[in-house]
């Protein structure tokens, strides 16, 4: 996983409530068995104006012109700034792999779908919860200077503004460690395999139908 | 000491160690597979050089992709097909129980779960799914994972997990007649909205809730996630124990008994404290339809398209007109006078036979609407696709005037063939309306299998009780 410490990047706002994944990554490009290469489709109904399929020369499709993500500075945004429930719907990381394909390294909103959230961690794109009031004031401040920039310190976290204000958010100790050093969750569980060898042989004693047919 | 929740007691009966900080690694019973999201995490396993903990404890089957007509010819979109061959291929080298497309026991993974005794009370389920929650009806902790998850649980057979705060949700009292567990469920999205949930593990109660069949719970279930929550679960009764007797997967004899006695734990004790409880009046739900483009935006069949500028929230209330403008209907246009190009019975909301049955039951010597360019039933299993068909069910779908498919998720997400085109409007009996998930510009209804039923023979919504 990539590490995340401190990032500095243009703010793109995306002004709508519950964004699903439906929307961050349409079906279609589910088929993929790569984890790569989404980013060409990220939020693939809202960029174009033309249908799109796998396979297809993205580059050659007519563009929406009135979304935010298709406008400069916006198309060199790292840092998405939501509403709130961001990333609800299925559990397809995709989602996140499209968001990362894309640039983006941070998403700002007053609340995340939980699997979604979750799943960001995985990938080294950081979620971050900010009260609604403060998002607000972001998505006033980002209207009135489009390619405002701000900073993300994951260290000390704190989001910057440019005037040096500070805005604090929480983020869980164990999550931030695997962030902050980019450690693969996998490595570290199997440090434990004696742990989860225990348990297993108390399981069988306990719940031995759990292992009859299966 | 307070007694504890039914999520409480799974949890710590499958905490394998804990950090500090409540970081928990969480031992997994049983994970289920299917073809989208599991490619990249069989491939990471492969790279590391690792292989799966425990492949008894894994199920897959290909539900997402597949088609619902001609199979014998095989899958003709090459992507689909490539990635349908993949797990094929993964399950095979790494030994892993696949029922594959052509297998009879071959359908949406979420049906095929519970219906082969793979799923059990007080396990922990993961799939990469969000609708893993379905598996919760059955007194168990099932939820969602990303495909990061699915690789973990393959190497491990653990999660790390943190605790998530618990909800009661209760309906009291009785539901009219025409009004099923689809209702019950959108009137609680309606009510609590789809970040109601966020952070809980939900435990539905009440009357109404024990009522239900172990299928209609498994609709409530099954959209906890649209409530925000990862999990959804029901208590264990008897109904619920009654329901494992001779499935394939499922314990027997002298075993099966003493699985039936710790299962009569799982109910939360009587002085159990949930973090947050929300009730509703059976008796106040009448049938539900969607008009928007979140399941959150749902009204009664017998009430109008809600306006926007009553709304003071001013987010929600543009969030309201994006939808309108999607969906292409008038805020105070009346339900009951959305006109639908094509109907959808199906998914792991509400394609078991219980959902055909109470749509076979409307259908049953009527015609659909000339208006209606298609309707279509796409049983859940090809189990339960035997039995409609033993029962008769084919006939009075078809001689209506419905298509009769094979098995799979088909138009719930039209990752398949079956979708929607630009601007067609489409009764679902599946669980999610967002924008462009049945199909670039499609319009999503989100009904109950006898609302659909209904609508298809009218050519617009129209309230079942009255049918
Ligand atoms: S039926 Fe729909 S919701 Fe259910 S697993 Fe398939 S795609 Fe997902």
């Amino acid at each position: 996983m990539q590490a995340f410490t401190q990032h500095t990047g243009i703010v793109a706002p995306l002004d709508r409530p519950n964004v699903d994944t439906d929307a961050i990554i349409p079906k279609q490009y589910l088929k993929s068995i790569k984890r790569s290469g989404f980013g060409p489709n990220a939020f693939d109904d809202w960029r174009y104006l033309t249908p799109g399929e796998p396979g297809m020369d993205h580059s050659q499709r007519t563009k929406n012109p009135d979304f935010v993500l298709n406008q400069p500075p916006f198309d060199r945004a790292t840092i998405l700034l939501a509403r709130e429930n961001f990333g609800c719907g299925s559990s397809r990381e995709h989602a996140v792999w499209a968001l990362t394909d894309f640039g983006f390294r941070v998403v700002i909103a007053p609340s995340f779908a939980d699997i979604f959230f979750n799943n960001s961690f995985k990938t080294g794109l950081l979620p971050i919860v900010l009260d609604e009031k403060i998002v607000d004031e972001l998505f006033r401040a980002v209207q009135a200077k489009p390619g405002l920039e701000l900073t993300v310190d994951l260290e000390a976290q704190v989001v910057r503004l440019p005037d040096g204000r500070e805005l604090g958010f929480e983020v869980d100790a164990f999550r931030r460690h695997c962030l902050l050093n980019g450690l693969d969750d996998i490595g570290l569980t199997l440090q434990h395999a004696d742990d989860i060898r225990a348990y297993e042989a108390r399981r069988r004693v306990q719940a031995p139908w759990l292992f009859a047919n299966a | 000491m307070a007694g504890k929740t039914l999520y409480e007691k799974i949890w710590d009966a499958h905490v394998v160690r804990e950090e500090p900080d409540g970081t928990a690694l969480l031992y997994i019973d049983r994970h289920l597979v299917h073809e989208v999201t599991s490619p990249q995490a069989f491939e990471g396993l492969r790279l590391a050089g690792r292989t799966p903990w425990r492949t008894g404890a894994m199920l897959a089957v290909p539900d997402h992709n597949v088609p619902t007509t001609g199979r014998a010819s095989g899958i003709a979109d090459p992507v689909s097909r490539e990635q349908v061959e993949t797990l094929d291929r993964n399950c095979t080298e790494f030994k892993v129980v696949e029922f594959r497309m052509n297998d009879i026991r071959q359908g949406i993974v979420h049906v095929i779960g519970p219906e082969e005794g793979f799923t059990l009370p007080g396990t922990t389920i993961v799939c990469g799914d969000s609708h893993t929650s379905t598996h919760g009806a059955f007194g168990a902790l099932a939820f969602g994972i990303g495909t990061s998850e699915v690789e973990h649980v393959m190497a491990t057979q653990t999660l790390i997990q943190k605790k998530s705060r618990t909800l009661q949700i209760r309906v009291d009292g009785k539901v009219g007649p025409g009004v099923t567990a689809k209702d019950i469920v959108l009137a609680i999205i309606g009510k609590i909205g789809t970040a109601g949930g966020t952070g809980y593990a939900i435990e539905f109660a009440g009357e109404a809730i024990r009522e239900l069949s172990v299928e209609g719970r498994m609709t409530v279930c099954n959209m906890a996630i649209e409530a925000g929550a990862r999990a959804g679960m029901v208590a264990v009764d008897e109904k619920t124990i009654e329901y494992f007797r001779d499935r394939p997967f499922a314990p027997k004899g002298e075993l099966f008994e003493q699985a039936a006695t710790a299962w009569r734990e799982l109910v939360s004790d009587p002085d159990a404290v949930f973090d947050k409880v929300v009730t509703l009046d059976a008796r106040e739900i009448v049938p539900q339809v969607t008009w928007g483009t979140s399941p959150e935006m749902v009204a009664p069949v017998t009430a109008s398209v809600p306006d926007p500028a009553a709304e003071a929230d001013t987010v929600k209330a543009g969030g309201m007109q994006k939808a309108l403008a999607y969906m292409g209907i008038e805020a105070g246009q009346k339900i009951e006078d959305i006109r639908i190009d094509k109907v959808f019975i199906g998914s792991c909301t509400n394609s078991r036979i219980e959902d055909l049955r109470d749509a076979a039951a409307v259908i049953r010597g009527r015609k659909v609407a000339p208006n209606v360019k298609l309707a279509m039933v796409v049983p859940g299993s090809g189990l339960v696709k035997k039995q409609a068909e033993d029962e008769g069910l084919d006939r009075v779908f078809t001689e209506a005037g419905f298509e009769w498919r094979e098995p799979g998720c088909s138009m719930c997400l039209a990752m398949n063939a079956d979708r929607l085109e630009p601007g067609e409007r489409c009764a679902s009996t599946s669980n999610r309306n967002f924008e462009g998930r049945q199909g670039q510009g499609g319009r999503t209804h989100l009904v109950s299998p006898a609302m659909a039923a209904a609508a298809a023979l009218a050519g617009h919504f129209v309230d079942v009780r009255h049918f």
